[in-house]
């Protein structure tokens, strides 16, 4: 499990450089109110049943958008979903990114302890999508945005 | 209403038929907390079948609403909770601690039909 800590990566220009290969079957889906929570799951849900992710996996994948997208809805008030199929090896894994401009996080290590939270929430949402997914990687600048990255590989 | 809810004599019956957004969420808590004082409901069953997704929000919802119609007088038990959104819950950490819960709509009328009993009221679904 991946979990990129206090370190962020940021391009000449400011922006987050992209490392990963590109994602197959790349859908975004821009987040700015709560009903595209909902669109986001769904389709994740979809996607992750064209690889065959069984039902609990399913609902794990889908739990994991909702909380990312909330998140940015929350802090960042909008930002954007990518889900893609990232092919690694011979094996399949459905990719899940969160993108935003808002706040960033000024202390990740904070934030990924359960309970914490800046918005009065359960502050359940970044070690808990840590939790449901395989390989979890979170590049955040204070005033730049965050950028959530979460794999689910199928077994 | 996202939710329809139906009354069934002492008892309000909210059956959630499909995903629900946050603001979704809200009203459903809204209405039943404001429904339980205009009916004088003695218990209250949210059916979450269908619900594709039980995150931090919409838990924390759930359990709001049995919290506040526990504060009005009411009991609530939340029934259906599906295999797959248990075991995504206990990884998140989300075991609507302190509510109520049943395995289907049944069980539910059955233990809230308890709970009347045993305060010596008859006030079963029918009564």
């Amino acid at each position: 499990m991946r979990w990129v800590m206090p370190t962020y990566k940021a391009g000449a220009d400011g922006r987050h450089m992209q490392e990963r290969p590109p994602l197959k079957d790349e859908t975004r889906i821009p987040i700015q109110k709560d009903q595209d929570i909902v669109a986001a799951r769904q389709k994740g849900r979809v996607l992750a049943q064209r690889l065959g992710f069984s039902n609990s996996n399913l609902t794990l994948i889908a739990t994991a958008i909702s909380e990312l997208a909330r998140n940015i809805l929350l802090y960042a008030k909008t930002g954007e979903m990518t889900l893609g199929i990232l092919e690694d090896h011979g094996r399949d894994g459905l990719v899940v990114v969160a993108r935003d401009s808002g706040p960033g996080i000024a202390d990740i290590a904070r934030a990924m302890q359960m309970g914490y939270s800046t918005s009065g929430s359960l502050g359940l949402g970044l070690p808990g999508v840590k939790r449901l997914m395989d390989d979890f990687e979170i590049v955040s600048k204070a005033g730049r945005g965050t950028t959530v990255t979460a794999t689910k590989w199928r077994r | 209403m996202a939710v329809p809810i139906l009354k069934q004599g002492a008892y309000l019956i909210a059956s959630v038929q499909s995903a629900l957004t946050d603001a979704d969420l809200l009203e459903l808590r809204n209405a039943l907390v404001e429904m339980v004082g205009r009916y004088r409901s003695r218990g209250v069953i949210v059916d979450v079948t269908a619900m594709d997704v039980m995150d931090s929000f919409a838990s924390r919802t759930l359990r709001d609403i049995a919290h506040m119609i526990r504060l009005r007088g009411a009991e609530t038990v939340i029934v259906g909770i599906q295999p797959e959104v248990a075991f995504t819950m206990v990884q998140l950490g989300l075991t609507l601690e302190g509510v109520a819960t049943a395995l289907d709509l049944e069980e539910g009328l059955a233990f809230l039909d308890r709970g009347a009993k045993k305060m010596g009221r008859v006030v079963g679904a029918t009564g």
